[in-house]
């Protein structure tokens, strides 16, 4: 049948001819310049806890918009699925996009550029957030929501029995865990984790590193720099004296270790309550914080891990309805209440300290002041510039790092595999780099 | 037309993409910094001069090889035991021994993971997912889910031969383990090759276990089989183009091997057939 086969191969040249035009990149519609008439209806995709129930106080008092909360698994395969539905061409309207991400969104044209109506939000943030959502151009290409300042969380009762005291500086870190190992075998002060990225990202940021920046019309990358290889060979130096335990973060083990007294501390993030809470609920009333320990002694810095922002993804056909959701739910007075009280998140916007009130029930005995404490260590954290292939560096990350670990390699080649790995890949890619 | 709609059009969109990249202009930050454009074979030959991917083969040669015998052999050594006339309680091994076929894979890792974690595991002194013990770790799960099947496609077939066979063998004088080794064995080979190929198939696509045990342990690396690296290709570093290309690849040695396999033994085993 000559003639069914040739209709076939016209569909199959039809079709093919179909994805070349929409892999090219076929530009996103302009939104419409008024909000359209009518009711209309945005996707949400988020991980926050309980966003549906902060989405529904939103739809009660906007019938014309109605927000519709698809809730997804965080982290690094929540950013690689939005890549491919905006590849795909049926992204959400709205996404949480962690700030490491957001460079990657930016990059593949996934994420409106808001600069035109959301540039006046500048004032609600503090001048480092606003840059991770501008990427340093006149662009705005999400509205920061929450930020993860970095700092050490720590088992009061288990350092009192060991008497250790709170480290002042990481050298006091590092005597501290050999004091807890001797003590008794296998106990560890902590651990370093080779599957969490943004983890070693923000103790990099605290010694000062610059993994990305942007020079004129080149990107230069400097994830091996004196800041980060410092990092790096200092929890290597406790992993090889087999002080500090190397199991990854979030694991089973690691949960175990948390809730039993076997682990008695966990540099971490502000968001910290939530997963001790979870993973950890034996140790209630037992857990305090201080700022992270510091490399020099009578410093005060510390970095981010995690923190993400609302962006609104480039095919979104409600654009101005989109914006106008993301503003009142990041910078709303009652909208931060709901998302410190429902979603447990350290609001990025300035006012929203003002929404922090008790402390999270996990802290209430033993850091009552959880809230005050984080607000200044907050003011001390300082980030930087993420590049356009954060799911390149992370990965390598985590391959670079299992394998000095298995290999008992000194770290810092794991950091240069990163660095390879990185450079390597915008290189291919075609990017500018300088240098 | 079935065939072409669900078949040969994600094969031919495959093909295209392997033949495309993106190029990025400057800082590859605002509008339309981002093209694709054509790349010919470069992700092709990419792919196939990567050592990482070479090293995923390796790896999974050896799970193979591990995971083949040992599954094979259980399956057949349980097919023939609940075949043999002395079986006792043969619908309920029958069952018990299939049942973990029916627990998705994904599960049954997750269940193993926790088996294997150095705190939670009943069986001390053993670092299941250490770098030498994890290939075992992952292969004893797959044996653990697959052992099920193939005994029951074996079993299925032992049943089919006819009684006759086995009487006319006992009349001979042949013992019951003669009789295994020298009448069912033979007999059984065309349904030992179909499970042999479809095993050679799935270890060549193994995915899921590695997958599922990567978060518990330092040890498997996010390229460890091939597959895993497509994925990694496509989903985490964001380039389709490779993972396409990589995924070629695996197509064309999953081919090689079963076709491969079935050349080597088919004038052995359906020799007789014919």
């Amino acid at each position: 049948m000559p003639t069914t086969r040739l209709a076939l191969a016209a569909l199959l040249a039809v079709t093919l001819a179909a994805g070349c035009s929409g892999g090219g990149g076929t530009p996103a519609p302009e939104p419409e310049a008024a909000a359209p008439a009518g009711p209309v209806t945005l996707t949400y995709w988020t991980w926050a806890p309980n966003m549906d129930k902060i989405a529904q106080v939103w739809n009660a008092a906007n019938p014309d918009i109605t927000v519709t909360v698809s809730k997804q698994a965080g982290g690094d395969d929540a950013a690689a699925k939005f890549l491919t539905a905006a590849k795909a061409g049926n992204a959400p309207d709205l996404v949480q996009a962690e700030y490491q991400h957001l460079p990657s969104f930016v990059a593949a044209d996934a994420v409106a550029d808001l600069a035109a109506d959301a540039a006046a939000l500048k004032g609600e943030y503090a001048e480092g957030l606003w840059g991770l959502v501008t990427l340093g151009t006149d662009g705005v290409y999400a509205i920061p929501q929450d930020s993860g300042p970095m700092m050490l969380y720590y088992r009061k009762d288990l350092f009192e029995k060991y008497g250790v005291e709170v480290p002042k500086t990481w050298a006091d870190y590092a005597e501290a865990a050999r004091t807890v190992h001797e003590a008794d075998p296998k106990v560890y002060l902590g651990s370093f984790s080779s599957k969490d990225p943004g983890w070693f990202a923000g103790l990099a940021q605290q010694a000062g590193a610059q993994w990305w920046s942007i020079s004129g019309d080149a990107w230069k990358v400097g994830i091996d720099d004196a800041a980060t290889t410092k990092v790096a060979e200092f929890w290597g130096g406790l992993v090889a004296e087999g002080v500090i335990d190397d199991q990854p973060y979030f694991t089973p083990e690691w949960n175990k270790a948390l809730n039993d007294g076997t682990q008695l501390s966990w540099p971490s993030a502000v968001w910290g309550p939530g997963v001790l809470e979870s993973n950890a609920p034996d140790g209630k009333g037992k857990w305090a914080v201080a700022p992270l320990p510091q490399w020099t002694a009578g410093e005060n810095v510390s970095g981010f891990w995690g923190g993400s922002s609302t962006a609104i993804s480039a095919g979104s056909k409600n654009r101005a309805a989109a914006l106008k959701f993301a503003t009142w739910l990041n910078t709303d007075q009652a909208a931060l209440d709901l998302l410190v009280k429902e979603a447990f998140i350290y609001p990025a916007a300035a006012k929203g300290q003002t929404s922090l009130g008790d402390p999270p029930a996990y802290f209430a005995e033993s850091q009552p002041d959880f809230w005050q404490q984080a607000a200044t260590i907050g003011t001390t954290a300082r980030g930087f510039t993420f590049g356009p292939n954060v799911g390149v560096t992370y990965n390598a990350y985590k391959d670079g790092f299992d394998k000095a670990l298995k290999d008992k390699a000194p770290f810092a080649t794991a950091v240069k595999t990163m660095q390879d790995a990185t450079v390597a890949d915008m290189r291919k890619s075609g990017f500018t780099l300088a240098g | 037309m079935l065939f072409l709609l669900f078949f040969a059009l994600p094969i031919g969109y495959t093909v295209y993409l392997s033949l495309r990249r993106t190029k990025v202009s400057g800082l590859g930050l605002g509008k339309g910094s981002r093209q694709e454009v054509w790349a010919g074979a470069d992700n092709l030959t990419a792919a196939v001069a990567d050592g990482e991917l070479w090293a995923g083969w390796l790896r999974v040669v050896g799970y193979g090889a591990l995971v083949l015998v040992v599954m094979l052999g259980l399956a057949l050594l349980f097919a023939l035991l609940l075949d043999s006339a002395h079986a006792r309680l043969a619908r309920f091994s029958r069952i018990a021994i299939f049942l973990p076929y029916a627990v998705p894979g994904v599960v049954a890792s997750l269940l193993w993971g926790f088996l294997y974690l150095p705190s939670l595991t009943p069986i001390g002194g053993v670092d299941f997912l250490g770098a030498t013990a994890v290939t075992y770790s992952m292969a004893n799960v797959a044996v653990w889910g697959g052992t099920g099947f193939n005994m029951l496609v074996l079993y299925t077939n032992l049943k089919a031969i006819p009684r006759s066979y086995y009487e006319a063998a006992r009349i001979d004088g042949a013992s019951e383990l003669a009789i295994a080794l020298r009448v069912k064995i033979p007999l059984l080979v065309p349904a030992i090759v179909l499970t042999t190929v479809f095993s050679l198939i799935a270890t060549v696509q193994v995915f899921t276990e590695p997958t599922t045990l990567r978060p518990f342990s330092n040890t498997i690396s996010s390229t460890w089989s091939p597959l895993m690296k497509v994925y990694r290709d496509a989903f985490v570093t964001g380039d389709l183009y490779s993972a396409a290309a990589t995924s070629l690849v695996i197509a064309a040695v999953s081919l090689v091997v079963s076709f491969g396999f079935l050349r080597v033994v088919r004038g052995r085993a359906f020799g007789e057939v014919r």
